[in-house]
């Protein structure tokens, strides 16, 4: 009988003992994957029939060439000087 | 790979509110709703008073899609952080993640319930059919699949407000700056994008 009652007292001990642990309480957040709907690319478009733009639908090199152009007309510096 | 990136300067915004003017009308934007405002600090006060120009700035690592609980948020091959209207829930994470505020809610219904999130989309439109009539009720115009870039930037009088790909509207800055010689800080570049990670080269004597 008596192992038993030290075998018990053992196993209280040790469970009470483990409510001391100290377990990770900061949550770690992922990184989420979109759940949305698919989205098109702005160069799989062609350009617009009334614009001046010139880019080859579908291909990203033209369109970024094409934006890259029109961004530059931002810099008054070039925009007035070099013209 | 082009990056859009917006870069407000300080040195050269005077509180117009022509770019707030312009997303409102280009992108029909509800009233209640700014997807773009004017912030001016130290108003009134000679030689310290600074204004610049905020919207979404189309984080590198944005925090907005990191608290999203459904996952509504994506950023398109060319760096803009976009979202699906049809899958979010208006919880306003986003709003308190967001250092910029840039997170719009309408105000829909009654007891003033919030309304799906709202924001500015680079003007490249949302999920749907580019140039279509859905996208531009739900999101406003897809100006970059015209070949256009914002309207804010592009019409900002004094070319305060740069919108573009990163290393080009960087150079236009950077030379910028080399000519009047001061203010090489852009507002907003570190919070949104990174310290060191495309940061104009300081010049001037400021």
């Amino acid at each position: 009988m008596k192992p038993l009652v030290a075998a018990a007292l053992l196993a209280a001990v040790a469970l009470g003992v483990s409510a001391c642990g100290e377990a990770e309480q900061v949550v770690v957040y992922k990184q989420g994957k979109y759940q949305g709907k698919p989205d098109s690319k702005p160069w799989d478009n062609a350009p617009l029939a009334y614009g001046h733009a010139t880019w080859k639908k579908g291909d990203k090199a033209s369109w970024e060439n094409e934006v890259n152009t029109r961004t530059l007309g931002q810099n008054e510096y070039r925009r007035i000087y070099n013209q | 790979m082009a990056r859009m990136k917006f870069l407000c300067d300080a040195e050269r915004c005077i509180e117009c509110n022509g770019c707030v003017t312009a997303c409102k009308n280009e992108n029909d934007v509800p009233w209640g709703v700014n997807r773009r405002r004017v912030v001016t600090v130290n108003d009134g006060v000679i030689g310290a008073e600074k204004s610049i120009s905020v919207a979404c700035m189309h984080c590198s690592d944005a925090p907005c899609m990191a608290v999203c609980p459904v996952d509504c948020f994506y950023r398109t091959d060319d760096g803009v952080v976009l979202h699906d209207k049809d899958l979010c829930i208006g919880c306003g994470y986003c709003f308190y993640a967001c250092p910029f505020g840039a997170p719009q809610f309408p105000q829909a219904g009654a007891f003033g319930m919030r309304g799906k999130m709202d924001k500015c989309t680079f003007c490249s439109g949302g999920p749907e059919p580019d140039r279509s009539e859905a996208e531009f009720k739900k999101y406003g115009r897809n100006r970059l699949a015209e070949g256009k870039l914002p309207l804010c930037a592009e019409m900002c009088s004094t070319k305060a407000l740069l919108g573009g790909d990163g290393d080009v509207i960087a150079d236009i800055y950077r030379e910028r700056v080399t000519r009047r010689g001061k203010a090489p800080e852009v507002w907003g570049w570190g919070t949104a994008y990174g310290p060191g990670k495309q940061q104009p080269a300081a010049g001037g004597k400021s």
